[in-house]
């Protein structure tokens, strides 16, 4: 897989806050990070999506100074921080299991760092009152961690490590140890906070809903390589590779060869779904051995088959018969069996209370999706 | 389950054998401390309480020496033991993965196993040969080589419970790796080097063999000063010393038990889930 640098995109925007510049690391053989280059904007909610095992972690081990690279700079305001140790960065972290102090209150939890920071007494009473509230925690000072609850130490967590003001505050998977509900509210706390507190964030996660919901960017990292940055949106719907196509959200990915190519128009020959219209993607080169990608959300189901679009040519018609049928609540997942061969997965939101929509196993369907909604990828 | 449903599912064999085994281990003692009690000149004939061999031991000045000495090496061999011992469990556990670690900590937990025969023997073979002069300071040795041990498998125990990245906390928050080391992983692991102290400290106090081979004269710790009296038939005021020992004894290691619980329990909670 190809690398991408983050670099010539970004140039001429703000002047980056963090730069990551053809960062490496080994241990061992294993290659963990693998020529990383990307920019950090000053105020950004930035995430590093991968799967485990990708290299995120230790990418971000490297950023508070736990891990020294073995190759290329980390710019922090222009200043390479590559060989500083961790307590001498204006960076601090917050750990995936909390890493609170056991022995001390959560007062005293809060104010460790504006201590080592030799700050007067006051103005660290002040601070953490002022930590205390933002975090909703008042009354639970004197606590020790292992009297709170799991939210409770979270939160602890987050103010301990955004006590000193850092330039940047690292996460390393701030939410994997809260249950389901907890998680939605404590996500939306957490990107007021960033706001209200103007910081720069770097979350490493391996969960794409959480990615998706909190960053402003994502970066998508696979054995050690950064391959692909951008939004939350363009990461769905552009995705830059096939690997980034599965590893983002639900997607049907059908083989083919392109046939011909003609106005930013695609005909493609495929092996389960028969003949295929698709949009030509820009900066597209001339593979003739693609794949066609379609996420189940963008195919519709009906029991006739659609007249072509008047404006627009031809639409994209797939005949088959339902093979399974999964209700979620608010969308029900389809699986259609296309007489080509191929298998879709087809998502439709549960519109109306009352079987509008539905379609039961067995049953004949076209499915259809415009030419639009086909991403086409290398192989 | 329930405490006292447990207890009601004690069978009377079980009540029986653990009556049998505790009467098996502190009948003895309990004997012991009652007659050191006893006003009579010999040890074997009820006479009636008094206190009248303890007041005779402190009124022994070579006793009384000899229990000095005893208390002196006891709390200079442990303090050392401690500061080894933990020096050793922070390297078995925390240092890089170094060639011959399985061999280090191996022959560390040695002494646990040795026979002190040998190791009194052998320590006598090493200080004769370096011409040291056998007194305070080789009893001392021995003995720091015979408790170390002990307290690096508490120490040990206890630094594998704390999760490494609350060090890394310490450093992210401005902590050098020393300062973070005093300011977090020693108050986690204070009460298990306290434990192991006063583990050592009981150790070098009860010990005879190591000390008989490693002293020399003028040194005599209170075990070889006993068992030297009792070679010539055993004194009244040898009970009374006894149960004073076991007093001692008794309660460093109850401190020393709680401290450890106290570790645990604090430790126990150091990895949220």
């Amino acid at each position: 897989m190809e690398a991408v640098s983050d670099i010539t995109s970004q140039a001429g925007t703000a002047l980056p806050l963090l730069r990551i510049d053809g960062v490496g690391k080994r241990f061992g053989g294993f290659t963990a990070v693998d020529g990383v280059s990307l920019d950090i904007r000053p105020g950004e909610f930035f995430a590093l999506l991968g799967p485990s095992g990708c290299g995120k972690t230790t990418l971000l081990r490297m950023l508070a100074g736990f891990e020294t690279p073995d190759s290329g700079r980390i710019l922090l305001n222009g200043e390479d921080v590559a060989g500083t140790p961790p307590h001498l960065r204006p960076v601090n972290m917050m750990f995936q299991n909390y890493a609170l102090f056991p022995h001390l209150s959560v007062r005293d939890n809060i104010a460790f760092g504006l201590r080592r920071a030799g700050m007067r007494r006051a103005e660290i009473n002040a601070r953490v009152a002022e930590l205390v509230a933002l975090v909703r925690l008042e009354g639970l000072e004197k606590r020790r961690p292992e009297q709170l609850s799991g939210g409770q130490r979270q939160r602890v967590a987050l103010a301990r490590a955004v006590a000193r003001r850092p330039r940047l505050l690292l996460l390393d998977e701030p939410l994997a140890a809260l249950d389901k509900k907890l998680r939605d509210s404590t996500q939306r706390e957490l990107k007021a906070l960033q706001r209200t507190l103007g910081l720069t964030f770097i979350v490493v996660t391996h969960d794409q809903d959480e990615a998706m919901t909190l960053a402003d960017r994502i970066g998508v990292m696979n054995a050690g390589q950064l391959v692909q940055v951008a939004t939350p949106r363009q990461l769905y719907e552009t995705p830059r590779s096939r690997w980034v196509a599965e590893f983002v959200g639900d997607i049907n990915i059908i083989e083919g060869r392109i046939t011909t190519r003609e106005a930013g128009r695609l005909r493609l020959t495929t092996g389960g779904a028969g003949e295929l219209a698709a949009t030509l993607p820009p900066e597209f080169g001339d593979a003739a051995e693609v794949c066609v990608a379609v996420r189940p959300e963008k195919i519709r189901l009906s029991l006739r088959p659609p007249v072509d679009d008047p404006a627009g040519g031809a639409i994209n018609r797939l005949e088959g018969t339902v093979r399974d049928v999964g209700y979620l609540g608010s969308a029900s997942s389809y699986t259609v069996a296309l007489d080509g061969g191929a298998s879709l997965r087809v998502s439709l939101a549960n519109a109306a209370r009352l079987y509008a929509d539905a379609y039961a196993v067995g049953q004949r369907v076209t499915a259809w999706f415009s030419p639009d909604d086909c991403i086409v990828l290398d192989r | 389950m329930s405490a006292p449903r447990r207890f009601d599912a004690m069978s009377r064999f079980n009540v029986a054998a653990l009556a049998l085994g505790l009467a098996f281990l502190y009948l003895p003692i309990v004997i012991l401390v009652i007659y050191s009690f006893n006003a009579s000149q010999l040890v074997t004939v009820w006479g009636g309480w008094s206190l009248r061999w303890y007041v005779a031991f402190f009124n022994d000045e070579a006793m009384l020496a000899a229990a000095a000495t005893s208390l002196r090496v006891a709390a200079v061999s442990a303090t050392l033991a401690a500061v080894l011992g933990t020096l050793a469990a922070l390297a078995l556990t925390r240092g890089e993965r170094f060639k011959g670690r399985t061999l280090f900590s191996g022959m560390l937990y040695a002494p646990l196993v040795m026979p002190e025969v040998i190791t009194g023997l052998s320590l006598l073979l090493l200080f004769v040969a370096l011409g040291m002069e056998r007194g305070f300071w080789t009893v001392t040795i021995a003995h720091t080589t015979l408790t170390m041990c002990f307290v690096a498998v508490i120490v040990q125990s206890r630094l594998g419970g704390i999760d490494r990245s609350l060090e890394e906390a310490a450093m992210d928050l401005g902590c050098g790796p020393v300062r973070a080391f005093v300011a977090v992983t020693l108050p986690l692991i204070g009460p298990a080097i306290a434990a192991g102290w006063m583990l050592a400290f009981t150790l070098s106090l009860d010990d005879l063999v190591i000390a008989s081979f490693t002293t020399g004269p003028g040194s005599a710790t209170l075990p070889i000063r006993i068992y030297s009296e009792v070679r010539l038939g055993v004194k009244p005021m040898v009970n009374a010393i006894c149960a004073l020992m076991i007093g001692a004894v008794a309660l460093t290691i109850i401190t020393a038990s709680l401290a450890t619980k106290l570790s645990g329990r604090r430790g126990g909670n150091a990895a949220p889930m």
